[in-house]
């Protein structure tokens, strides 16, 4: 109050900066640490056998993790804004069997079509769960439940116990799953042609920064004028169309499907978004982070069987990561809060 | 989560106290849920053959022990605004051990305690997580539930233990005076109206009610919060560790995969029972009716030869109707109320 009028313009300015550097920091610490953990992984695996870093080793690693990521980035934009698809895996599913029983019954559709077609199918599976969720205004969580048990019924009376193999689909869609470009396998450029592409609507577009801020306060989001229930539609409906990608992709890479592909996987996905970082209730995190998360738990599975761990280890390993992963990020979040806590108080 | 999206509440006029509407309304879903279960049971037994047998209701009655049993604890749970989804891991692990305890050697009376009491660790561990950490309930769950689910297989690999006596294991599936009621039935009964006072007659279920409308509020009011939760996710994962040595000597098998994806299939009961996912609503009777709802219905169809999987669309359709109807018609009464205040 008694400084002079000159003063106030330049503090407030500096303190935004060393903010925003703080915020930009503390995001590079989340994303950093996985990088980290990853790293270590690989470097312990690969001393005990080097052959753990051969480009054929890492291909099939970037194949494992693809259809994870993609299923995980498509959650992150769900769960930035404060919901949950707990149905992915199911879309997946439906999805997978779909596309086999298309190209097995007209081999001749060209996989571009095969493609489109399962993103559709997985877009229409998002619309019902967005209407639900959006509409009817129902938590998320019980009705993507309803809609997981729903369309894994579906997928269960249209299979009726059959199974596709990989001899009923034509060789061109199975190039999808194990072809190369420039060395690297086309489900890995797929997942990171689609980790980047909505990483950068999240990021850059006003829609896209509307959910973040749908997930930090949903309240506040609609009285400043976010259309939050058309917001949170359309992140199911790019949620369930990722899904259904992931299907597809499912259909290429194994080839055999019948109506139990995918089941579980909804937990995995989730936990794949909450290791990276992104916040179970909304507000925070990046589908980079996700990515990384999933490829983190993917290296896990590979690297034990490397190090000649029992692999039933496996599962309780992810389990201590998920709970390691929380338990930090609330660390992180304590700590930045004292921090600009201690920041504001010096200022006044 | 977001509490405001929920519009049931917007329907009540301000003049009317809040306890007596939400008191109403809760009867009325219980009623609806009771009138339809007795609706599909006269169908059912008029129309599928076998139904009305009491060989049938003993094994419908079996069926439903185990979700019903990890059911109760987490309508507690629920209605403070948490969730358990490593219920069926714990029963899982529980399992698991179980049947590792009994290749060493030990009596099986003293392997029961043990399971029931590392049912409870296991629980702690939930709650240490939760009360202490103030970690979301959703997120630790789903980490433990991986964890405990991997720590079975540790402990027991791919293999099935299933040399228990059969003293035990045909006691799992008796039935009282050789009738049709299973003894697990009358526990769970027995069980059931235990919780069903602590919830509805006591003032710590009256503040568990408290907690999930506002925890914020309820701490202010003197209610301890976390103690609350932590004892719940502890008896949560007792009953997770019962429900485990029930399974176990019912089907005289104890493996890691015990009741896999189990913890869906309670959290649907719970729900459809008519609990708030939000908390602060919903009562221990229609979670019954919900679980009761939920088994006649797959049976039925199973003895009409429907497959098992394809009834999931019966699951998921019930679980989504009972959520969206109410709130559907609550959003539209609104709407209808306010038009003639508010012409736009």
């Amino acid at each position: 109050m008694s400084t002079p009028p000159t003063a106030p313009a330049a503090p407030p300015a500096k303190a935004d900066e060393s903010r925003t550097r703080f915020v930009h920091k503390l995001w590079l610490a989340r994303e950093f640490g996985i990088v980290v953990a990853l790293g270590l992984l690989v470097l312990v695996t690969t001393l005990d056998n080097p052959a753990f870093l051969s480009p054929q080793s890492l291909r099939d690693l970037l194949l494992g993790a693809a259809i994870l990521v993609v299923l995980a980035v498509g959650q992150t934009v769900v769960i930035i804004s404060r919901n949950i698809d707990l149905s992915v895996g199911a879309v997946l599913g439906l999805v997978a069997f779909a596309t086999g029983e298309l190209l097995s019954t007209a081999p001749d559709t060209p996989t571009a079509v095969a493609v489109l077609v399962g993103i559709g199918m997985g877009a229409v599976c998002g619309v019902i769960n967005g209407v639900l969720v959006a509409a009817a205004r129902v938590p998320a969580l019980v009705i993507t439940l309803g809609t997981l048990y729903a369309f894994r019924g579906i997928d269960h009376s249209w299979a009726q116990g059959r199974q596709i193999n990989a001899s009923d689909m034509p060789r061109s869609f199975l190039g999808l799953g194990t072809g190369t470009v420039l060395g690297i396998p086309v489900l890995a450029v797929i997942a990171v042609v689609v980790m980047t592409v909505v990483g950068f609507y999240l990021r850059s577009y006003r829609s896209g920064r509307e959910l973040y801020a749908i997930g930090s306060e949903p309240a506040a989001a609609r009285l400043s004028g976010i259309p939050v229930g058309r917001r949170v539609f359309t992140s199911f409906v790019i949620c369930g169309a990722l899904a259904g990608l992931a299907g597809v992709l499912y259909a290429a890479r194994f080839g055999t499907i019948d109506a139990t592909v995918g089941t579980g996987i909804e937990l995995q996905v989730v936990a794949a978004a909450v290791v990276g970082g992104v916040a179970i209730f909304g507000g925070s995190g990046s589908v980079y982070g996700a990515t990384l998360g999933a490829l983190l738990l993917t290296t896990i599975g590979s690297s034990l069987a490397v190090l000649r761990i029992n692999p039933f280890w496996q599962q309780a390993v992810v389990g201590g990561l998920i709970l390691a992963a929380i338990g930090l990020d609330r660390l992180l979040a304590v700590r930045a809060a004292n921090r600009l806590r201690g920041r504001s108080s010096h200022g006044t | 989560m977001a509490r405001d999206t929920v519009a049931v509440d917007d329907a009540v006029p301000p003049t009317e106290p809040t306890s007596g509407v939400l008191r109403s309304a809760l009867v009325r879903w219980d009623t609806v849920l009771l009138v339809v279960l007795a609706a599909v049971v006269v169908v059912a037994g008029v129309l599928v053959e076998g139904f009305a047998s009491g060989r049938n209701l003993q094994f419908l009655l079996l069926d439903v022990v185990a979700i019903a049993l990890i059911a109760l604890p987490l309508t507690l749970i629920v209605i403070t605004g948490e969730i358990d989804l490593s219920v069926a891991s714990t029963l899982g692990l529980c399992s698991a051990v179980m049947g590792q305890l009994w290749i060493a050697g030990l009596p099986l009376e003293l392997v029961v305690v043990l399971v029931i009491g590392l049912g409870a660790v296991l629980g702690a561990v939930n709650a240490v997580f939760v009360t202490r950490f103030a970690l979301p309930s959703l997120a630790v769950t789903i980490g433990t539930l991986a964890a405990y689910r991997g720590l079975a297989f540790v402990v027991l690999g791919d293999q099935a233990v299933a040399d228990f006596p059969f003293l035990w294991t045909d006691a799992a599936s008796s039935t009282v005076a050789d009738g049709t009621l299973p003894w697990a039935a009358v526990v769970t009964i027995v069980l059931a109206v235990v919780f069903g006072v602590v919830l509805h007659a006591t003032p710590f279920g009256r503040s568990l009610y408290a907690m999930g409308n506002n925890a914020e509020a309820a701490t202010f009011a003197g209610i301890r919060v976390a103690r609350a939760k932590f004892w719940l996710f502890v008896v949560s994962g007792a009953v997770s560790g019962l429900a485990g040595v029930y399974w176990t000597l019912r089907f005289a098998s104890a493996r890691a995969d015990n009741a896999a994806g189990l913890e869906l299939a309670v959290v649907a009961a719970v729900l459809l029972g008519g609990v708030s996912i939000f908390g602060g609503r919903g009562t221990l009777l229609g979670v019954l009716l919900g679980l009761l709802l939920l088994g006649t219905v797959r049976n039925a169809l199973q003895l009409a030869d429907v497959a098992a999987d394809t009834l999931n669309i019966v699951t998921g359709g019930l679980l989504i109707a009972s959520v969206v109807v109410p709130n559907v018609v609550a959003i539209s009464r609104t709407r209808l109320r306010r038009r003639p205040r508010h012409p736009a």
